[in-house]
């Protein structure tokens, strides 16, 4: 006898194979397109564009953990993506400004002292913003290991302090969101400030040029960090998918749907929702270390409370709860979006009014994410799950 | 004899009302013990106070030999004590499976980084199959517990407290809503569970506490009205004026 189940997600086990296979082939085929190796189909910057848009994914499944495994309305992982790229930005831009002006007083007749070269390296990162010292938080902007792991250690500590204080007084729910909107929107204001030590609202630039590979053209760096993003989603996807699988995966869902009856089966709610939220934090800065040398620029602007408030409509356009869901719905959504804000797309003329995308695609949007949270809460994903499982009953 | 739980004197008041009045109540090792009361009384006051939910105004509440304060500890801390709880209204975790709810509740290291690294063996298996016999829910482990009755997830509920292995077990009213067989299905489980450990039951229902054959205590406006045999404290003026002689 048939047992009755209600359609859910696709087990993770089946799903996480579906999803490898289809990122490599995606991959290999973006590769074979590709001007620098293979038949030169798309451009380098669609090439910058796709690439991107994996590590919005990377981050989206991190947010599907936190929120529609975890239940934690977080309103704030952008902020940690931003960090994550601030702190590899720091790195590209301060390695690359030394190369230059190495490069420019090579020729002088004396060599220049280091803290004639500090000087130099000062007044071309920090001149825009009317300075010429070096922020002591620049301290080790030299090394590449150092500012990796920082990208880590920085985000992953702003996320402990602060899940740790609102946790432990639980807080949760819509405060909870509130919170989280408030400390993203403290941290963009800070780096908004001129002497923020990051410069201001020009933000980071110039990261595209990676140091020491100037000989290497954008075609093939771009490729290289298409493959990296791609192969942090999939590292991202099994990571998330073996811990969701097992025990962990029960627990984290049993506080999503009732954390009053986990504390009473003796779990440490609390503790779960920490280690949850600093790991996916940690993710998040992660997938914004690949974003930005890819993106070429960081400024406040991206960290902006808006931005992680985009990040919870994809996972919910993508159907919360099932991995691959945060990954349609980031992918799907912030291609679109990008296309729309773009200017690609032809106004339309109504005679009394012009529809500018540009402005309208917000509005779209908008009614999208209420149409689907009011008629679909189960997003895009829900569509696979009908799809996948008609596959295996025919 | 010391007790296995000691409560003394304890009172708390929500916004000036006293639910639970100088309130003292001892529970020995493997004791079965009933408490019944009019709705209002403070019967599952008392049970968020001894398991941390609540925290009391004044009074003690003591765990275990040599005794530690409950007072201090949180209530996933309470828990691992060794103290289980059953809710009034049946919560288990309906999105996931009969199975798995009572997989969470095998008694096993609880802190997430022993939980990320925990594979289950067979052995932990075969107790869920034993339990699910044991509460009759043994066809439908792998079901969604969403869909079970209401009887079913009582059952459910009861037996994830049993996997637990808590030394004491507090159940609120296990009995509302059930059917007569379910009814009388529930008492055989709490008193082969009391076999092994004490057991507090708070129940409205006399046939119910009737059939459990245990110490019982009357509780009235927050404090204990009377204590003894189910027979002793229906005779009782006091219990008959308040409580029985209502219904
Ligand atoms: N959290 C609370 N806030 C305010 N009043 C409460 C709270 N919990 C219980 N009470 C009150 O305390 C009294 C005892 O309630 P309760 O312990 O649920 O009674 P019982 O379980 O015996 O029916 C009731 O009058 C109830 O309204
Ligand atoms: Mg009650």
């Amino acid at each position: 006898m048939p047992s009755i189940r209600s359609v859910g997600p696709v087990s993770i086990y089946r799903s996480t194979i579906i999803f490898v296979a289809l990122v490599l082939t995606f991959a290999i085929l973006v590769t074979l397109a590709s001007h620098a190796i293979g038949f030169g189909i798309l451009s380098t910057s669609f090439i910058k564009t796709l690439g991107k848009t994996l590590c919005l994914c990377l981050i989206a499944i991190a947010m599907d953990v936190v929120w529609g495994y975890c239940g934690i309305l977080s309103l704030g992982h952008f902020a940690f993506f931003g960090l994550g790229g601030y702190m590899i930005g720091m790195w590209l831009m301060f390695a690359r400004t030394k190369d230059i002006v190495l490069k420019s007083i090579a020729n002088n007749a004396l060599p220049a002292t280091p803290q004639e070269l500090r000087d130099a390296i000062g007044t071309q990162i920090f001149g825009v913003v009317g300075g010429a010292r070096i922020p002591w938080i620049w301290h080790f902007a030299d090394s590449l290991t150092a500012q990796l792991a920082l990208a880590v250690l920085v985000p992953g500590l702003l996320a402990l302090v602060f899940g740790w204080l609102a946790f432990r007084s639980r807080v949760t729910g819509v405060y909870l969101s509130i919170l989280t909107q408030a400390m993203t929107l403290a941290l963009s204001l800070y780096l908004f400030q001129n002497d923020s030590g990051l410069r201001g609202n020009n933000g980071l630039s110039g990261l595209q040029n990676i140091p020491g590979l100037d000989l290497v053209s954008q075609d093939v760096i771009s490729l290289w960090f298409f493959w990296a993003s791609a192969l942090a989603l999939i590292a991202g996807y099994l990571f998330f998918a073996w811990l969701l699988n097992g025990k962990f995966g029960k627990i984290v869902r049993a506080i999503r749907d009732d954390e009053t009856r986990v504390r009473f089966l003796g779990y440490p709610v609390e503790t779960y929702k920490l280690f949850v939220f600093v790991l996916t934090a940690v993710v998040a800065a992660i997938a914004g270390v690949l974003y930005y040398p890819q993106a070429g620029i960081i400024n406040p602007a991206q960290v902006a409370p808006i931005a992680s408030i985009y990040l919870a409509v994809w996972v919910a356009i993508g159907g919360r709860g099932r991995l691959y869901g945060a990954v349609i719905g980031a992918a799907f959504v912030s291609l679109v979006s990008s296309w729309f804000t773009g200017g690609q797309v032809p106004d339309v003329p109504l005679g009394f009014y012009t529809i500018h995308w540009v402005e309208w695609w917000q509005v779209v949007l908008g009614f999208g994410f209420v149409l689907v949270t009011l008629y679909a809460p189960n997003g895009l994903g829900g569509l696979v799950d009908v799809f996948v499982r008609k596959e295996t009953s025919a | 004899m010391t007790a296995l739980l000691e409560v003394s004197g304890v009172s708390v008041s929500f916004d000036g009302f006293k639910a639970i009045n100088n309130l003292s109540l001892n529970i020995a090792e493997g004791e079965l013990h009933a408490i019944i009361g009019p709705n209002g009384a403070g019967k599952t006051t008392f049970m968020d106070i001894v398991t941390g939910k609540t925290k009391p105004d004044s009074g003690r509440v003591l765990w275990g030999y040599p005794s530690v304060s409950l007072l201090s500890l949180s209530e996933s801390a309470i828990a691992q004590a060794g103290v289980g709880r059953k809710f009034q209204r049946p919560t288990v975790f309906e999105a996931q499976s009969v199975r798995d709810n009572l997989l969470m509740a095998l008694n096993k290291k609880r802190s997430p980084l022993s939980v990320l690294f925990y594979r289950f063996t067979a052995d932990d298996f075969a107790k869920i199959e034993a339990m699910a016999k044991e509460i009759s829910l043994t066809g439908v482990l792998d079901r969604r517990a969403g869909e079970l009755s209401h009887g079913q997830k009582q059952w459910l509920e009861i037996g994830m407290l049993l996997l637990q292995e808590p030394r004491l077990l507090l159940v609120d009213e296990p009995a509302a809503g059930m059917t007569l067989a379910e009814r009388e299905r529930t008492t055989d489980i709490l008193k082969r569970a009391a076999k092994s450990r004490a057991v507090i039951v708070v129940e409205h229902d006399m046939e119910f506490v009737r059939r459990l054959e245990c110490k019982v205590s009357v509780l009235h406006e927050g404090s204990v009205l009377a204590e003894g045999s189910l027979s002793k404290v229906t005779a009782d003026p006091r219990v008959i004026e308040v409580y029985l002689g209502r219904s």
